[in-house]
């Protein structure tokens, strides 16, 4: 693989983890920390809805996310012609 | 049956089977024995790393946590799962593509120097026998409590099995053995949340029982709260009455924060979480793999947010008010008026985990907040094994009569309730009168949490010292930088490797130092301050150097370390914490010097030779890595 081809690669895997990233950072420290009790006056059969996030929510994003990042991966793998 | 009967059974059944699986999957390489031939099954491999992830504080311990602490605990919840996301983005693949069997491998050829090698080793070795111990120590208190032997027993039977798969079968035998470690594990720990959540809320699904509505009225010690009420307005509810703060809020945000990002970093920088990404065929594989792992986990963790409400529930519900002497002529009843066989309360006074001290003289029990005893964070000191009169373990510590203060606090009702946070999981089926093959069920669960974590952490001990230790710096041939060992030799020196971890985490596990079990938790703190950011670094930052890696490893793993000895083990006060910060959450700060430092070190110094930068290169390509790099 040509070096230009190799950065551009990298380029577009470090753009997509951080897109990635961002949700993650949003869902758990955002939504189950920092703005947790503007969340809880949300309130869904007796459970708040940032606590909802900090003790599930969070953690089902967490397993899309990465199954989303498999998905995503591996078709710039193949646009690249460097999958397996 | 009789309970004891089926506990038998079932633990005797699930260790037939990994004994079984031991002698199916003998190692013949040392690539067998380190990375499973590196042929796993990425769902495989994805359920082996959940039960090496979680271990006996996992599946004993975090329910209670959550149960006593509330939202303040989402941190572990959150923190111990959100690790896996930067593991399969931040992690996995590369190290897959690099192809070797180790972490130290990758400090030490990417960093290209033994020193770095070395302070991985000693990091690896370091962390992992602090977490061990803790494992062996939770096998010991289940084969006590549910094989009724006596605790360093139980600790040799332990040893035993994981010596017959671990050394015997190495990664490739302990790889299949935790698949069916996770299944026994997964079923121990979600039937009985499923029948706590159909008693507590009918509702089938525990994840979605924390929505439900209360099935019973139950009375708290100061008003009835009547049936139908949300689950966790009713737990909110009888909580304050009784003086605690309230469930569903958090107290300290800044703390739980910090807690968070450092469970979350050190999960992605735990050796033996890492090393599992290497047994994978391909970099897609260990993609998907890390996917798997987290369903894996996520089943398990959601459900303990629910078991936690549940039981803290069924805690007030079943003790409240109720006399001791009903406990133990088994009189005692549930709220509906059907029997309790309160048999549970006098095992677990025996275990040392509950304890009772009769504070008003009405012979009934009452939980609130606040001590009961005056040890440390309210523990009982028994008086050997004598018990009173009445049949309750005699303590020499007991509280005397509350004070006015006290009982306003609890609207009347002073706490005489020692619960250890450990007993929530493993007694909750009693106390909610399960059936005893859920009870058994979970006795198995048990210890195939504690046995699959400590084989996998004995495992990455054993090859931290025979592959990185003896082959790559002892036995290292000056001129051509290859070990010297032949296969077979080295595959003998990991088996001797893994012998002399096992007997040394059986005598941890038998007279386990005093701070064990706090050290467990600084695990974490200390594994993402060590390791993350240089791992990482060595991926994404081409221009990192040997120089940057050795600072910024040592820098972490002192800072971390230094803050945790000096404010949990040299009696610094909590109001000198660094910007309040915990020790249990301070390698967030450990792991922001470490990256700091390596790379303002690194810029100073000069770059990596070529063929490294070419490393790094090929590491950020996925294809080729079926033909991994064989020593």
């Amino acid at each position: 693989m040509s070096p230009e081809k190799a950065q551009a690669y990298w380029k577009e895997n470090i753009s997509m983890i951080i897109k990635l990233l961002v949700v993650w950072f949003l869902v758990s420290f955002g939504c189950g920390i920092l703005f947790i009790n503007e969340l809880n006056t949300i309130e869904i059969s007796g459970v708040k809805l940032g606590f909802w996030f900090a003790q599930q929510g969070a953690i089902y994003v967490f397993v899309i996310l990465i199954f989303v990042y498999v998905k995503v991966m591996s078709g710039i793998d193949e646009k690249y012609g460097v999958h397996e | 049956m009789e309970l004891q009967t089926l506990i038998y059974l079932f633990v005797g059944i699930s260790f037939a089977i990994y004994i079984g699986i031991a002698l199916w999957a003998k190692a013949g390489s040392t690539k067998d024995f380190y990375v499973a031939g590196g042929g796993v099954h990425p769902v495989a491999n994805g359920m082996a790393t959940a039960a090496d992830w979680m271990s006996a504080a996992s599946f004993i311990s975090m329910a209670g946590i959550i149960a006593f602490k509330g939202s303040d605990a989402s941190a572990y919840l959150m923190g111990w799962t959100g690790g896996y996301v930067l593991l399969a983005m931040l992690l996995a693949p590369y190290l897959r593509k690099f192809g070797k069997f180790t972490v130290p491998d990758f400090v030490g050829d990417r960093y290209y120097s033994d020193v770095a090698r070395l302070v991985a080793v000693i990091g690896v070795i370091f962390v992992s026998f602090t977490y061990v111990a803790g494992q062996m120590r939770g096998v010991g208190i289940v084969f006590s409590r549910f094989l009724q032997v006596d605790v360093n027993t139980g600790v040799m039977i332990g040893m035993a099995i994981v010596f017959f798969y671990s050394v015997l079968g190495g990664m490739k035998g302990i790889t299949y053995t935790q698949v069916a470690q996770y299944v026994v594990m997964i079923f121990a720990y979600t039937i009985p949340a499923i029948f706590l959540s159909l008693q507590v809320t009918d509702t089938f699904l525990p994840q979605l029982g924390i929505f439900g509505q209360t099935t019973v009225a139950f009375n708290d010690g100061v008003k009835i709260i009547p049936e139908g009420t949300y689950l966790l307005h009713a737990l909110d509810s009888a909580i304050s009455d009784l003086g605690f703060g309230n469930y569903t809020e958090p107290t300290n945000l800044w703390n739980m924060f910090m807690l968070t990002t450092a469970l979350m970093l050190g999960t992605a920088g735990l050796p033996h979480v890492i090393v599992r990404f290497f047994t994978v065929p391909t970099v897609k594989d260990a993609r998907v793999s890390a996917g798997w792992a987290l369903v894996f986990i996520a089943i398990m963790y959601t459900s303990a947010s629910a078991v936690a409400a549940f039981s803290r529930v069924n805690l007030i519900k079943n003790v409240q008010n109720v006399e001791y002497s009903a406990f133990v002529n088994g009189e005692a009843k549930h709220a509906d008026g059907t029997p309790n066989h309160g048999k549970w309360f006098q095992t677990w006074e025996q275990g040392g985990l509950l304890a009772w001290n009769d504070r008003n003289g009405d012979g009934k029990i009452q939980y609130a907040s606040g001590p009961a005893f005056d040890g440390k964070g309210g523990k009982p000191v028994f008086d050997g094994d004598k018990r009173a009169e009445d049949g309750h373990k005699l303590t020499t510590n007991a509280k005397g009569a509350p004070d006015e203060a006290e009982l306003a606090k609890g609207n009347g009702i002073a706490n005489e309730l020692y619960v250890d946070n450990d007993i929530m999981v493993l007694a909750n089926p009693e106390i909610a009168n399960l059936p005893n093959w859920v009870i058994a069920l979970i006795a198995a669960g048990g210890l195939a949490a504690a046995l699959s974590t400590a084989a996998g952490l004995l495992l990455v001990i054993a090859s931290a010292i025979s592959h990185d230790l003896m082959g790559q710096v002892i036995f290292k041939d000056k001129i051509t930088g290859k070990s010297t060992l032949n296969e077979k030799t080295e595959l003998m020196w990991a088996r001797i490797s893994a012998i002399v971890a096992i007997v040394i985490a059986g005598y941890l596990g038998i007279n386990p130092p005093g701070f064990v079990a706090q050290v467990v938790a600084f695990a974490f703190g200390l594994a993402a301050a060590a390791f993350f950011p240089t791992i990482i670094l060595g991926v994404f930052d081409k221009r990192m150097n040997k120089e940057g890696a050795i600072a910024g490893i040592l820098v972490g793993l002192f800072f971390t370390f230094g803050y945790i000895v000096y404010f949990v083990f040299m009696g610094g006060k909590p109001e000198n914490y660094l910007f309040g910060i915990n020790p249990t959450g301070i390698g967030t700060i450990g792991t922001l010097l470490h990256l700091i430092v390596a790379i303002v070190v690194s810029r100073m110094t000069p770059p990596p030779p070529q063929e490294i930068q070419d490393l790094v290169e090929r590491i950020r390509i996925p294809s080729g890595a079926g033909q991994a790099l064989d020593h």
